[in-house]
């Protein structure tokens, strides 16, 4: 099982239930870009979910017994843990402490949010990657989500790295602060306000010409992709990392 | 509440997104309104640091606030202004009718006052057969259409020019069609002038209270406020019992965030501080001023550390305009005095969560509220306890007619939910089982629901632990 790690750095890494249902090739590209790095990645087989959707919607001790089981299975070591998703990361950094708040276990708690880094503030920050682009002239345009923006504070970082590929133009959207209207469990609970706040966002993403969308976040992905392709829009959509990774391997 | 028999959410909802003027008269006034905001608030610094001075003051007050209102009604009485205590929306109503009976006021000018609309006051002096006069251009154009207001701070907003006008035409007399402002504000003026000069009292409401010299200010921009409390000889002043600030001193940094907040402006035209009535030997100003002191459910609120910070609030409509769904539905879909965050977080806790509860599933929780609120109330954490308290999840729960929404089939899906997130075993069933049936889920319930706008999803055939171990990954 353990490949050749020698005098590499180890960092956990949390794929999200996204990566697993449908974002698995994404989360791929994301751990070869922290490997290309030098770190050694660590996989835990027992992840799942962040417990986001639960938390979001009422159901507080679903919540914190998923998220409890996250705790405990990543820290067996003090390692970083890297997230694919600002989403995710803000959930583990800023709501778990909150979740346990009235919990003994709070201090084991925090140990790990501490621990919890997105994935681009990782690469840019941690690991200050240095990329050259290797793919043809592309105009693409990039979707801020909110928590990755208000919670995990990782769009610079995000930004930061999409500026080093040379053929790349990124073109802002109008609203980029604005929310696609995914929300977790929102998008069917009030599937008509979210189907108004989506293709607000995808007629701005139109605007802007470019021939693919990018984001940190495969929950505002899957939203946005989904109206796009309903439409008939032949815009695509895609993760960060899997974009990066396609670029700087030609 | 009597409204609340009819109040269906989702109908509202759908009947807004419906209306495309509707939808563009808010986005146009929600843009117009940030972007002032900002222009204000232009250094990121500077905004945070009175942000955090807004929020610390506000907590402050609200942890001595008994004492802060046993401070402020001494100060209030010894300026001679006359202090009323009302528990409830009813005690309040009842106390404003009986000072204007005993004073044989049968005319009243209103100024703009978000506590009033909480209570129905308008409704309530009609029936014992008051005149009342709105004299906020805005709640004077939705008072003549026989509508609530759809914004806390711009209770027309949900009109274009256009509308306005189409309603100044129908309803003031000799007046024509014209979408020219200039004139339309000159035709209101006049017509008010004439209420304000045969008024017998003048309502308003009370942005802050200094408890420290029992002094009542009130902000606004056209000058009726102002008109409503100096020219009746009679004044009554409504305010919520958690509008108090301690000290004179405090004024500046909460003024300035209240007018950044709500109209991006650095001061207001008229800042009025009411410190008592006319007094011997002055030629103006009302006879007597009341104060009619608001609970309504309010010290219950404060009672829990969490729901209290709702108390904070001071009203400024800013989490209205930053928020996408109140931009996309608007102020009336919510059925609500207080529409879009703030109204997710304070009006269920005050009615009850049936069925006002149901607004709290009107977010995504995309923070934007949180970012913008001046005095830093963490809103989606709120609207998160208010879905809690909805499914009666939350410990102990504390909002009236928690567990409404409880039911045993979204139980079992979380529970099951939870299973497929804590077993590896269970996750891994429930990984292949998408991966190989997925395509074939059925499109009903939630998935009809997404597929409204978007397309099936595609679910991967191997999942990111498949890919980890195929790969090389080191796992463990
Ligand atoms: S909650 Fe905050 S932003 Fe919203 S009205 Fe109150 S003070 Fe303003």
């Amino acid at each position: 099982m353990k490949k050749d790690s020698a005098n590499k750095t180890p960092v956990y890494f949390f794929g999200t239930c996204l990566a697993d249902m449908m974002y698995a090739e994404s989360a791929m590209a994301a751990i070869r870009l922290i490997e290309r790095e030098g770190y050694e990645v660590i996989f835990p087989m027992e992840q799942s979910c962040c417990g986001q959707p639960a938390y979001n919607s009422g159901f507080p001790d679903e919540a914190r017994e998923v998220a409890w089981k996250q705790v405990e299975i990543f820290s067996k070591h003090d390692y970083p843990i890297v997230v694919p998703s600002g989403s995710c990361a803000g959930m583990m950094k800023v709501h778990y402490p909150k979740l346990f708040k009235d919990s003994p276990d709070l201090f084991i708690v925090k140990r790990f949010s501490e621990r919890v880094v997105e994935l681009t503030t990782f690469l840019h920050q941690y690991a200050n990657a240095q990329y050259v682009d290797k793919g043809a002239p592309i105009k693409a345009t990039w979707h801020s989500s909110c928590h990755a923006m208000r919670e995990a504070n990782c769009i610079e970082d995000s930004k930061a790295l999409l500026s080093q590929l040379s053929n790349v133009e990124l073109i802002e959207l109008e609203r980029e602060r604005e929310c696609c209207g995914f929300g977790g469990t929102f998008s069917i609970k009030q599937p008509e306000i979210s189907g108004a706040m989506v293709s607000d966002k995808v007629a701005d993403v139109v605007a802007t010409g470019a021939s693919v969308v990018l984001s940190g976040d495969a929950g505002c992905l899957m939203n946005i992709t989904g109206h796009m392709d309903k439409e008939n829009i032949s815009v695509k959509g895609q993760h960060i990392a899997e974009f990066i990774w396609e670029r700087i391997n030609g | 509440m009597a409204s609340n028999e009819k109040f269906n959410f989702a109908q509202n909802v759908a009947e807004a997104l419906a209306d495309s003027q509707l939808r563009a008269n808010f986005r146009f006034a929600t843009d117009t309104l940030i972007q002032r905001r900002s222009t204000v608030f232009a250094s990121p610094e500077e905004t945070n640091f009175l942000r955090d001075v807004g929020s610390s003051m506000k907590k402050d007050v609200l942890a001595n606030l008994p004492d802060l209102l046993e401070k402020f009604e001494a100060q209030c009485t010894k300026n001679g202004i006359v202090v009323h205590w009302a528990e409830t929306a009813k005690d309040a109503n009842e106390i404003i009718l009986e000072i204007l009976n005993e004073n044989s006021a049968e005319k009243v000018v209103k100024g703009k006052s978000m506590a009033s609309e909480e209570i129905h006051l308008n409704s309530y002096l009609e029936e014992h057969d008051k005149e009342v006069v709105e004299t906020d251009f805005g709640e004077f154009i939705i008072q003549l259409c026989g509508e609530p207001p759809s914004h806390i701070i711009v209770p027309a907003v949900h009109k274009n020019r256009k509308q306005i006008a189409e309603v100044l035409a129908e309803h003031i007399e000799g007046m024509e069609y014209t979408e020219d402002v200039d004139i339309m504000l000159a035709n209101v003026r006049s017509t008010l002038r004439e209420h304000f000069k045969t008024a017998d009292a003048g309502i308003s409401g009370v942005n802050f209270g200094i408890a420290e010299t029992g002094t009542l200010c009130l902000v606004e921009n056209e000058g009726n406020g102002r008109m409503c409390t100096t020219v009746p000889p009679l004044h009554i002043a409504l305010m919520g019992i958690e509008k108090l600030v301690e000290n004179v001193e405090d004024i500046p940094a909460i003024y300035r965030l209240l007018c950044g907040s709500a109209t991006g402006q650095r001061i207001t035209t008229y800042f009025n501080m009411i410190s008592g009535p006319r007094k011997k030997g002055e030629r103006d100003g009302p006879k007597q001023v009341h104060l009619v002191l608001l609970d309504n459910g309010r010290s219950k609120i404060m009672n829990d550390p969490q729901l209290g910070d709702v108390l904070k609030c001071i009203r400024c409509g800013t989490c209205l305009n930053h928020c996408p769904v109140f931009t996309r539905i608007g102020g009336h879909a919510y059925g609500s005095t207080y529409p879009g965050p703030i109204g997710e977080i304070l009006v269920p806790q005050i009615e009850g969560l049936d069925p006002k509860g149901a607004i709290a599933s009107a977010s995504t929780l995309c923070d934007a509220c949180a970012e913008a609120c001046p005095v830093r109330i963490p809103i989606p954490e709120l609207i998160r306890r208010m879905r809690d308290e909805s499914y009666g999840n939350a410990d102990p729960s504390k909002v009236a007619l928690s567990g409404y929404k409880r039911s045993c089939v979204e139980s079992m899906v979380w529970r099951g939910w939870q299973w497929s997130q804590t077993s590896p075993v269970m996750n891994k069933m429930m990984l292949k089982g998408l991966a190989l049936f997925g395509k074939w889920i059925p499109k009903v319930g939630p998935l009809k629901a997404w597929m409204s706008v978007r397309s099936k999803p595609q679910f991967g055939k191997n999942s990111l632990k498949d890919l980890v171990k195929k790969e090389g990954v080191r796992h463990e």
